[in-house]
């Protein structure tokens, strides 16, 4: 079943963006497409932050759209500030088992086990400050990881780690997203992380998402709003997003 | 427009519950008064010449304490010197200050008898005399001068660093640098300090009543006290307060058009680099530095010097007198930063909606209200339920905490909105509500401002007396209570040793509770 | 309820509750009264030895306040005995119809005046009077013109705020009528400030912030006695000089008649009134049998005392007030 958007809308002041499509289940899709034109507005939409003027958001069947952020099936990680700067590593990532923070001690085995499962053995009790950028990421992937939830999002929370760094990261992304049994939707700004990631993609162009179609389908023979962005950005990975725009 | 179906309730709910409480206590005090009116002769032309005068002295209060605080501000902002940080703390001292404590000092350097007196005479020139406007505007700006520089050095050490490095770059003159950079920054700033102020000197009666120096200077406040020992006519007092209400209201709302100022926040011991140098700009710097720190710091000396000598040998009751005020003004502080949590947190989640704006002013409210009115309208509702004296210790913390309110408000909110924006998303979406929120986020991340919150309220809630007469137990007076206890018992040496002990615990209070909070801050 | 919650908390801080079968008799006083430098203490004491009952005061502001707070109450009060008004408002508090007769059997009483009232007994009384350093004032006047025409600087009290501001207000209406207006503006120039009450004013004087300060002839008694301080005296006035005299009363409404009544005699006996001249420092309204502390012969003696019947002060207090506020407000 997955995730389906049933005829949605969303309305940012003058922006609009539309949605109406399916993911199934497990899928890992890249949403691609140029700056500003909503791929953030999408995922917020999904994760519970946007309201839609019209339109209804179910995950396997169940209408989720008016369900508050952290009730959703949903993790979601942003492009910054996926971490608490005053809690721990280990705390950070112990608010994915419970959000008040009130752990047993096999829920902190827990937690360790996934700090080590993304590297980070033996880094619980280090604050974000004191973590690398790829580290930070690391942190938030596990919390993902012990949410357990069926839709992964990332709002481009790599963006700032070098190529080499950023696929590394993606490959673990792939790697939770499928020992957890989540479907993962990725926005990206580079054609090339899609391609890593495999699957399908949803290009977001001209105040529209269309549906999910298979990357390589799409990369060899881009739609006419893909390949002006594909031609247009040429260097890619410099530009961002504009997140939440509006909002 | 586009909302978050985020659940608002439970933090928008106790915010609302709060500003409640604030209601009752401001509005519906008020209104208690209004009720129990049984005639009244309306107002007469003396009680205009005091709505006149009130408006007058509040204008020119803020005014020269606005005017003031730039220059102030300024030199501290680009100055570093030893003790600089020790200096900031203190010229907040006044604003904390029991208003009692603070005549007696002022008095002691600019009356007649006074220091600056002293002085003239000495070289032969005659005496000076405060009473009157003058002096009234003296205390004013004693008291609000270091509030207004706290707003004006935050927009200061505002301005990024960025903007001063562009200037450089592009080789602007202080000319320059005044016109792209700093005066937009005052226009952003000084309506809003100017507005603070106003709203405080409006309902001020201890300053004018001791230094006002006749029935000129009638306030609005002191025409309220009259209408209601003097002519009983509750009806004229239930007016006049909702008068000055409406002038208050009239002049926030004024001030929010214009705009508002970020709060009187914590973190200004860090002087900014400005890019600026030359022998006569630095002698101008000193000179407003120590012009500044004499006028508001030797009225401190004085009480300082006047209550030494007793401070000692002060009477047992004057000690458990102080015990009392610490046990009210704890809890009291506690009440106005829980309150005041509890709004700041319903106005940060609302963000741009009506309510927040709605919730802020309710917040705001009391700096309006008349403290006689308050403490009238309680005595009303509460008489007919309950023993007042009983009920004394606690009327006057819930009272004070809410009397502190605006100025806890005015550190929590944006700092509050600030976590909101920068963690509200990750909390929202990791499902952090109600209780788990305050405790995992915002109690953590806002310590500084809490802290500062509860030793402003703690050292204001130490100091007040305004609301508490009709509930004196006269086995429960507090430390400003015995203090005019030994000025009418004729123990003035007394009075100033109590007073000086009084000086001592609010700014210990304020200290504590300050320091507190930065210890246990992250960076 | 938050607030009942913290009175609770306060509560149990504040110690075991009262819980005694003994009667309570409430007596609804000024603050100054009950503080511990004030006659309360000594007279709670004292009384309660004898009376098998709990005394309890109730100290509100002034005497002003105080009747302010009994018209907020009204028959509701909880207050059997009120004492501290002075005749200034007597008028007004048996307007309120709260108060019932005295029934005392009037014992002669050493006021200047006679005493008639049969609502409201004496307690203590004193004559307005302004109050200066000999040490520093050596051309002391003798009435208010020559005040007005010295350079010498006072202190006063605003009436509205103030029993001696109100005192001082109808001091100078009684002794020159239709020309208190032009009093007042020759006075203009000699005050310093007007205070809101009398411990401001005072404390002024004191720090030398006035030549003289409006207070009552037996302030410096306090000064000789308490501080063998003899550099403080009161001017004699050739115009008189007004009276403040304090009364009590019996609330119609009182639980505990026989109280209130055992504790309105008790006011006018030696017990009482001995403890009245160094903790109120006011005379006594009968002088105990042992006569005044010593150091109050030395006091200055007024020529004539000035007092207007309690209606009478009602009824001009408005037209004075209205007086001065003009003379001053120029």
């Amino acid at each position: 079943m997955g995730l389906t958007l049933d005829d949605v809308l969303v309305r940012l002041g003058d922006f609009t963006l539309t949605a109406d499509f399916s993911v199934p289940d497990r899928a890992m899709v890249s949403v691609l497409g140029p700056s500003g034109a909503g791929k953030s507005t999408l995922l917020s939409t999904i994760a519970g932050f946007l309201r839609p003027e019209r339109g209804r958001i179910l995950f396997d069947g169940q209408d989720i759209t008016d369900l508050a952020p952290g009730a959703r099936p949903v993790s979601i990680l942003f492009q910054d500030a996926n971490l608490f700067p005053h809690l721990t590593a280990a705390q950070n990532v112990g608010l994915g088992l419970r959000p008040d923070l009130r752990l047993s001690s096999e829920d902190w085995a827990r937690v360790d086990e996934a700090l080590a499962r993304v590297g980070l053995a033996g880094l619980g009790a280090r604050r974000p400050a004191e973590l690398s950028g790829g580290q930070q990421g690391r942190v938030a992937l596990a919390r993902a990881l012990l949410r357990r939830r069926p839709l992964l999002l990332l709002d481009e929370p790599f963006s700032a780690l070098g190529p080499a760094l950023r696929a590394e990261m993606l490959d673990l992304v792939a790697e939770i997203a499928q020992e957890a049994g989540s479907t993962l939707l990725m926005v990206s700004h580079d054609p090339r992380d899609a391609a890593r990631i495999g699957g399908l993609a949803i290009v977001v162009a001209e105040g529209r998402a269309s549906p999910p179609a298979p990357v390589a389908t799409l990369l060899a023979d881009p739609p006419e709003a893909l390949r002006r962005y594909l031609g247009a950005e040429t260097a890619p990975g410099t530009s961002r997003d504009q997140a939440g725009r509006a909002s | 427009m586009a909302r978050r179906p985020v659940a608002l309730g439970a933090t928008v709910i106790a915010g609302a519950a709060a500003a409640a409480l604030v209601l009752a206590l401001t509005v519906g005090t008020l209104a208690a008064v209004a009720l129990r009116a049984e005639f009244s002769r309306g107002l007469g032309p003396a009680e205009w010449a005091a709505i006149r005068f009130t408006l007058w002295q509040a204008t020119l209060s803020a005014l020269l304490s606005t005017v003031l605080a730039v220059p102030v501000a300024r030199a501290l902002a680009r100055r570093h010197f030893p003790g600089r940080a020790l200096l900031v703390t203190l010229l907040g001292a006044p604003f904390i200050l029991p208003v009692i404590v603070a005549v007696l000092g002022i008095v002691a350097v600019f009356g007649r008898g006074g220091w600056v007196n002293a002085a003239l005479s000495a070289v032969g020139l005659g005496p000076v005399s405060i009473y009157g406007l003058p002096g009234v505007l003296l205390a004013h700006v004693f008291f609000n001068l270091p509030l207004a520089t706290r707003l004006v050095l935050q927009g200061w050490l505002g301005i990024p660093a960025e903007r001063f490095r562009l200037a450089a770059a592009l080789g602007f003159g202080p000319a320059d640098i005044a016109r792209h950079i700093e005066r937009p920054m005052l226009r952003a700033v000084l309506p809003g300090a100017f507005a603070v102020i106003f709203l405080i000197c409006m309902t001020s009666f201890a300053v004018v009543l001791a230094l006002g120096g006749g029935p000129r200077a009638t306030t609005i406040e002191l025409a309220i006290y009259q209408a209601f020992r003097f002519d009983f006519d509750l009806g004229k007092a239930a007016l006049l307060a909702t008068i000055q209400f409406a002038l208050c209201v009239a002049a926030a709302g004024a001030a929010r058009f214009v705009t508002v100022p970020e709060a009187a926040g914590p973190g200004l011991d860090r002087p900014r680099e400005l890019y600026l140098h030359g022998r006569l700009r630095a002698a101008a710097d000193a000179l407003w530095i120590t012009l500044s720190a004499v006028f508001l710091l030797a009225p401190l000396a004085a009480v300082v010097l006047r209550g030494a000598p007793a401070i000692a040998a002060l009477p047992h009751p004057v000690w458990a007198a102080a015990g009392r005020s610490v046990v009210v003004s704890v809890p009291s502080a506690f009440l106005s930063v829980g309150l005041g949590l509890a709004m700041a947190a319903a106005i940060a989640r609302l963000g741009r909606r009506r309510g927040a704006a709605v919730l802020e002013g309710i917040g705001y409210l009391s700096v309006a209200a008349s403290p006689l009115v308050i403490g009238t309208g309680l005595f009303i509702l509460i008489f007919p339920i309950a023993d007042p004296a009983r009920l004394a210790l606690a009327v006057t913390a819930v009272v004070n905490a809410v009397m502190s309110l605006p100025f806890v408000l005015r550190a929590l909110v944006p700092e509050l909105r600030r976590i909101e924006a920068d963690h509200g998303r990750l909390a929202d979406s990791l499902g952090m509500h109600g209780w788990a929120r305050y405790r995992l986020l915002i109690l953590l991340r806002a310590r500084r401002a809490l802290g500062f919150g509860l030793g402003l309220a703690a050292a204001l809630s130490m100091g007040d007396l305004g609301v508490i007469a009709l509930f004196a137990d006269p086995e429960g007076a507090t430390l400003p209570l015995q203090i005019y206890r030994l000025m009418a018992s004729y123990r003035m040496a007394d009075a100033a040793g109590a007073a000086l002990l009084l000086l001592a615990l609010s700014l210990s209070a304020f200290w504590l509770f300050d320091r507190g909070g930065r210890l246990g801050a992250d960076a | 309820m938050r607030l009942a919650s913290i009175a609770a908390g306060l509560l149990a801080l504040a110690g075991p509750v009262m819980a005694d079968e003994k009667p309570v008799l409430t007596v609804y006083t000024y603050d100054s009264f009950v503080s511990d430098w004030g006659p309360g203490p000594a007279v709670e004491a004292a009384f309660e030895e004898t009376c098998g009952c709990d005394l309890k005061f109730v100290g509100t502001g002034d005497g002003a306040a105080l009747l302010a707070r009994l018209r907020l109450e009204g028959a509701r009060t909880d207050a059997d005995v009120v004492l501290g008004l002075d005749t200034n408002l007597t008028h007004q508090a048996a307007e309120t119809g709260l108060f019932a007769p005295h029934g005392v059997e009037v014992p002669d009483l050493d006021l200047p005046i006679a005493w008639d009232d049969p609502l409201f007994l004496p307690y203590d009384w004193g004559y307005f009077a302004f109050v200066y350093d000999k040490t520093r004032v050596t051309d002391v006047p003798h009435s208010f013109p020559e005040l007005a025409e010295s350079d010498l600087r006072i202190v006063i009290e605003d009436p509205r705020s103030s029993t001696p501001g109100l005192g001082l207000l109808l001091w100078v209406k009684t002794a020159y009528g239709d020309d208190a207006e032009r009093i007042w503006q020759g006075l203009a120039d000699n005050i310093v400030t007007v205070t809101k009450g009398w411990s401001e004013a005072y404390g002024m004087f004191l720090d030398g912030e006035a030549d003289m300060v409006l207070s009552y002839t037996t302030s410096p008694a306090y000064h000789l006695i308490a501080e063998e301080d003899d550099s403080k005296a009161a001017a004699a006035f050739d115009e008189g000089h007004y009276m403040q005299v304090e009364v009590a009363g019996k609330v119609a409404g009182t639980d505990q008649p026989a109280l209130a009544d055992a504790f309105l005699e008790f006011m006018l006996s030696d017990r009482f009134q001995s403890i009245i001249p160094t903790t109120n420092w006011m005379y006594p309204a009968r002088v105990p049998a042992d006569g005044l502390p010593k150091g109050f012969e030395t006091l200055v003696k007024p020529s004539r005392a000035l007092l207007l019947p309690a209606d009478k002060a009602a009824a001009v207090r408005d037209q004075a007030l209205g007086e001065w506020l003009a003379a001053l407000s120029r």
